[in-house]
């Protein structure tokens, strides 16, 4: 066999053998997706029917309206929408700022505070959550409003002031990936606009912003994915408001508590066991998911490119 | 007379407005992250007492620490297991986020649409989600199931190896690793992301350049990539045990939480928060004590 012919061998083997492999990672990632639609399309005799495995034999749209319901999702869904909608974009603008800043200037402290930015990334979210909750219970401006302290929880305001002050979710991430993303921008703009007359705030609202738009698509598709999907912070700020998660968590044993009392006397037995449980809420879980896939692969073109160009390492 | 104000140098305006930009952090850094964390410092030293008006705090020394050390019933033992499966894990999903990364960092058809599935479990692993899995029945059934499979992790493959001489603990990590596949692939997208950026940065020249002395595949491997990537190593390892430690699904964040609202109190969940904390930053002083010195920074 001549050399080249072997070389063309070597490589219909390696492609194979890649083909073979990114199927198999493909699978094990796509699977719990598959999973949850298969179960959450079951009625309740498929999920006891040992023969059934991926197909459902009955295929129901019931989970989904039941779920549809009971976490009354076009609510909850406005409210997590608005929730993550407004987070991001307000993360977006003063991460983006802090960003530039640590990116650009040299003064006295920037490392220090760079430093501080990924130290926050961290701690452990729930460390500090107890004296957070607390503090925006009794709110009084850290003893500086007088009279009877406000209560923000139950409110947007706890997150309009952490996404205000880069204190969110993950800021400390964004700042570090608006930092690396503006650190890899040519310098000659900037100097152009300064010798044209520009200050340093036209400089980076005119200047730099637009030219770092992929960068911004990635912060904020994390902003809103890790915003949309955050438990943590929405049930301990937003307690007693139905966003998204809460609803989710919530809506199984409201369903069961439905059906048991239109239906007392009929053999509800079965419905109210843990297998019921977990069709209802894989549908909830898809129904959570499915908005989020679809802005994936509406925006998902600019987030890799952006990564791999400069995005998070620089 | 008035004395006329010099304006500024040029120099000394941009670092006034560099630091400026920062404000918004440093503000919500001092206020919204280091008083809590003080007062978090304060609350598991002492006993909080909730009224309808505010709360007090009545101090209780070293007793909350005391409490979840030695008298809560799980809290030792979920520590352990929630260190030993990270000192497990991690080493995984490195090495599995590598080799992704360098796959897709190669030349192939359809290789757009394999990255866009890659970074999927970024999306989808988060958060609520997550959490309600833990407590999915019929998912903790297939499980079950697939793990009493004689597939792989079946006494014919040890006896196999056993019989071949390799160390059985050796043998045991390999299985348990390929079991494992799913718990390690779908954290892994963000590293993936990252190891993927610093292949790219690496220029062509300098394989060129290799190729030209004739260096092998091998060879370019571990004298470049390698060397090159081990920056974002550290970070990836970073971020690995961040991760991991902060997840809704785990069971040490879970049981702090279940502590807090319907177990011990604030007190001890703080208490337990703290030794976490304490101990995540050990770990991470660890290995980055261990690995800086072994990194190779380009210059």
């Amino acid at each position: 066999m001549s050399l080249a012919a072997k070389e063309k061998w070597r490589k219909r083997i390696v492609a194979f053998l890649r083909t073979v492999l990114l199927i198999g990672i493909a699978y094990v990632i796509l699977q719990p997706l598959f999973y949850r639609l298969s179960t959450a399309l079951m009625s309740i005799e498929d999920l006891y029917d040992q023969s059934v495995r991926w197909i459902p034999r009955k295929p129901t749209l019931r989970n989904f309206r039941l779920m549809w319901e009971h976490m009354e999702y076009p609510i909850a869904f406005a409210r997590s929408f608005f929730l993550a909608a407004l987070t991001s974009v307000l993360q977006l603008f003063t991460c983006s700022m802090v960003g530039y800043g640590l990116a650009r200037f040299k003064f006295p402290g920037s490392s220090i505070i760079f430093g501080l930015a990924i130290f926050t990334l961290m701690i452990p979210p729930q460390l500090i959550m107890t004296p957070s909750y607390l503090n925006f219970r009794f709110f009084d401006f850290f003893g500086l409003l007088r009279g009877k302290p406000l209560n923000l929880t139950g409110t947007y305001w706890p997150f309009i002031l952490m996404s205000l002050t880069c204190t969110g979710f993950r800021c400390g991430l964004y700042i570090f990936i608006m930092r690396q993303f503006f650190r890899g921008m040519p310098k000659e703009l900037e100097e152009a606009a300064y010798i044209d007359g520009a200050g340093p705030l036209t400089t980076f609202w005119r200047v730099m912003i637009p030219g770092a738009i992929p960068g911004l698509i990635t912060t904020f598709l994390f902003s809103f994915v890790w915003q949309w999907n955050d438990y943590l912070y929405v049930t301990t700020f937003m307690a007693g408001r139905n966003c998204l998660p809460q609803a989710l968590e919530g809506a199984a044993s409201r369903v069961a508590k439905a059906i048991d009392e239109a239906d007392a006397l009929a053999s509800t037995s079965g419905f109210l066991d843990d297998h019921f449980y977990s069709l209802i809420n894989n549908a909830g879980m898809l129904m959570v998911i499915v908005p989020l896939l679809i802005l994936y692969i509406f925006l998902q073109r600019y987030f890799v490119e952006s990564v791999e160009r400069t995005g998070i390492v620089g | 007379m008035k004395r006329k104000r010099r304006p500024m140098s040029f120099s000394r305006r941009q670092k006034l407005a560099g630091f400026l930009f920062t404000v918004p952090f440093l503000l919500g850094f001092i206020f919204l992250f280091a008083v809590p964390f003080y007062q978090a410092v304060v609350i598991s030293f002492s006993e909080l007492v909730l009224t309808p008006q505010t709360f007090e705090l009545q101090p209780k020394g070293w007793a909350n620490y005391g409490y979840a050390l030695q008298v809560h019933p799980e809290f030792s033992k979920t520590f352990t297991e929630v260190m030993v499966k990270l000192a497990t894990e991690l080493p995984m999903i490195i090495g599995f986020s590598f080799f992704a990364a360098t796959i897709l960092n190669s030349d192939f058809r359809g290789r757009s649409i394999v990255r866009t599935l890659f970074f999927l479990p970024v999306i989808l692993g988060a958060g609520v989600v997550l959490k309600m899995e833990v407590n999915d029945y019929a998912q903790i059934m297939v499980t079950h199931l697939a793990e009493g499979a004689p597939f792989f992790g079946g006494a014919a493959v040890r006896g196999f190896f056993a019989a071949a001489r390799f160390p059985a603990g050796m043998v045991d990590y390999v299985i348990d690793a390929i079991q494992a596949l799913p718990t390690v692939i779908r954290p892994s997208g963000v590293q993936i992301l990252i190891f993927l950026a610093g292949l790219q940065s690496i220029s062509k020249e300098v394989y060129e350049a290799a190729s030209v002395e004739g260096a092998t595949g091998w060879e370019r491997f571990w004298l470049i990539t390698f060397p090159m990537m081990s920056p974002l190593i550290l970070v990836n390892v970073i971020y690995t045990v961040i991760d991991s430690f902060t997840a809704m699904n785990n069971e040490l964040v879970v049981l702090i939480r279940e502590t807090m609202l319907r177990g011990a109190g604030y007190g001890v969940s703080m208490a337990m928060a703290m030794i976490y904390f304490v101990a995540i930053g050990l770990v991470l002083l660890a290995v980055f004590g261990l690995l800086s010195r072994r990194v190779f920074y380009h210059v």
